[in-house]
């Protein structure tokens, strides 16, 4: 099962515009909130929102350069969170070679018996 | 599909009703899948699966024999699962030849949250990649922005 934190993690990736801010932060390094209002189409509150629940998950930190707050993608949570994916994937990928044996297993069994593949086990 | 997670196939040697009973009868899941599986395999179908100390209800959604089988879990603890909270897996099973079957799996989840239909649809057509894509991408230009 998932563990909360991955939960926290998925759930600020899913969003769609989470991703999108994620991704003008990834192309644009540290920027400010207004920055960030000018280039996606949703308001600035919204924008704000979205960057707190990064936030949260611990993708993006923000700091403070005079006046204003800039705000930067996190590359180490990032590459975690690559990680916790290659990892649900490798899981699905056991899973499956299990499948695999087990329904090719009874197969065969079924068409030893002469059943031409019935498999009534 | 927007939002998209995690995609997995393999080819299997057995026609797909035998396939089917594979993933689909409770004895036969723990073989691959929980220790312990309590379910009924009927739409709807409230369920729990244990994975040693751990465990959790599964509410199936989709039985269609042999080629569409899907179920939610891992949401929330206290809370149904349900689209928004919770993971969609599903299996899609295509029979390849006599014998073969192409066995398909997605997990997908939180997709659904607190997003109107259009905006899903149309940034689903602008993203047809997944989260796996979506974070590799993301991954690498951050790799690629760090000697600055």
């Amino acid at each position: 099962m998932t563990e909360q934190a991955d939960d926290e993690l998925w759930s600020a990736i899913g969003d769609p515009s989470r991703r999108r801010v994620l991704d003008l932060l990834v192309s644009n390094g540290a920027v400010s909130a207004s920055w960030l209002a000018g280039r996606v189409p949703f308001s600035r509150q919204a924008v704000s929102k979205h960057l707190a629940v990064l936030e949260d998950a611990g993708l993006v930190s923000r700091r403070k350069q005079g006046r204003e707050v800039l705000y930067q993608v996190q590359a180490g949570r990032l590459d975690q969170a690559t990680q916790a994916m290659a990892g649900l994937a490798a899981q699905w990928d056991r899973r499956l070679a299990a499948i695999k044996g087990l329904a090719e297993a009874a197969h065969a069994e079924a068409q030893r018996e002469g059943r031409a593949g019935r498999h009534d086990g | 599909m927007p939002g998209l997670m995690i995609e997995r196939e393999i080819l299997i040697e057995a026609p797909p009703r035998v396939v089917w009973r594979t993933i689909t009868e409770p004895a036969q899941m723990s073989l691959w899948f929980a220790d312990r599986v309590d379910l009924v395999v009927e739409p709807g179908a409230h369920g729990h699966m244990q994975f040693g100390d751990q465990g959790g209800p599964v509410v199936v959604e989709t039985v269609d024999p042999p080629n569409r089988f899907s179920f939610r879990w891992n949401h929330l603890q206290g809370e149904e699962p349900v689209a928004g909270n919770s993971m969609l897996v599903e299996f899609t099973l295509t029979q390849e030849g006599s014998e073969r079957t192409r066995i398909r799996v997605t997990e997908s989840g939180h997709e659904l949250r607190a997003w109107p239909d259009a905006e899903k649809q149309r940034y689903a057509d602008e993203h047809r990649e997944g989260w796996g894509d979506f974070l590799d991408r993301l991954a690498k230009a951050v790799a690629e922005r760090r000697p600055e």
